[in-house]
């Protein structure tokens, strides 16, 4: 990364949420997506990703690109843990329309720090009523 | 109040870009203030100089150079979405030992930290693109 970021304001910390739509592989918003993801940690904002629609293939377990002759980056969501986002949201009703379950998605975990660095689960599975009150409280919502 | 603007998607093939473009245009107008325009996906695309559309027809990037030229704004390419696609200034040039640089006057090329500081900064982030 040639990134430099610089430093917020202090006292300015806004919810961001990163909303991912898309399949993984099919474009670069899915990576880029990401990329926005683990910059935005050294600003230390509030983040949260969420995943819906297809976008919940984003964090498949077992994604094979070699074929496709792509870098397959989703590797990378293991790294987000160690980068400020407490919360991943998947939307249950995207993840039950593919026929997926949670056993199909990648174990991320985050180390938490208030809690004597316990290992916890990324990842929560909600509805999409609560994902939508959860939007609405938002400040920094970014689609990808 | 204070706009920070993402374009996230090329220009002529996709109504981003205008719409982002009238949008500042408008917001301008009405008082308020655009606090950055940030390029990122193929909206790098937006900051080539070497576009050259037909002249009976509205020139995309042209449009934003004189725009953040009037108002004083501040145009910024995606360094990493940039280098994917082409977009160099004479930095890039330098360090990727490429024959020629393309940035539009105006633009300027940084990293994604200017988009997370743009939505901090700025009271509401405004995003064009899917």
């Amino acid at each position: 990364m040639t990134d430099e970021a610089t430093a917020a304001p202090p006292g300015a910390v806004k919810k961001f949420m990163y909303i991912n739509r898309r399949a993984p592989h099919g474009g670069n918003y899915a990576q880029e997506g990401l990329e926005v993801a683990l910059i935005g940690a050294a600003f230390d904002q509030e983040v949260s990703l969420a995943f819906i629609d297809d976008g919940v293939f984003q964090l498949k377990t077992g994604q094979d690109t070699a074929a496709a002759g792509l870098k397959n980056f989703t590797a990378a969501f293991a790294a987000l843990g160690d980068y400020e986002v407490k919360r991943i949201y998947v939307e249950a009703e995207s993840l039950a329309r593919r026929g997926l379950t949670a056993d199909d998605l990648m174990p991320l975990m985050y180390e938490d720090e208030d809690d004597d660095y316990a290992e916890k689960p990324l990842i929560e599975i909600i509805g999409k009523d609560a994902l939508a009150d959860l939007i609405e409280r938002q400040d920094v919502l970014l689609n990808f | 109040m204070k706009f920070a603007i993402v374009v996230n998607e090329g220009p002529y093939t996709h109504q981003a870009s205008d719409s982002a473009y009238h949008f500042a245009r408008a917001a301008l107008e009405g008082g308020h203030a655009i606090y950055r325009v940030f390029f990122y996906h193929d909206g790098v695309h937006n900051g080539t100089r070497l576009a050259s559309p037909p002249q009976d027809e509205r020139d995309v990037v042209n449009r934003w150079s004189k725009l953040a030229a009037e108002h004083d704004i501040d145009l910024v390419v995606c360094v990493a979405a940039a280098q994917r696609r082409g977009i160099v200034d004479a930095a890039e040039k330098k360090r990727h030992a490429k024959d020629a640089d393309n940035i539009a006057p105006g633009f300027r090329i940084s990293g994604l930290g200017q988009l997370i500081e743009a939505g901090i900064r700025a009271d509401r982030l405004m995003a064009f693109g899917d």
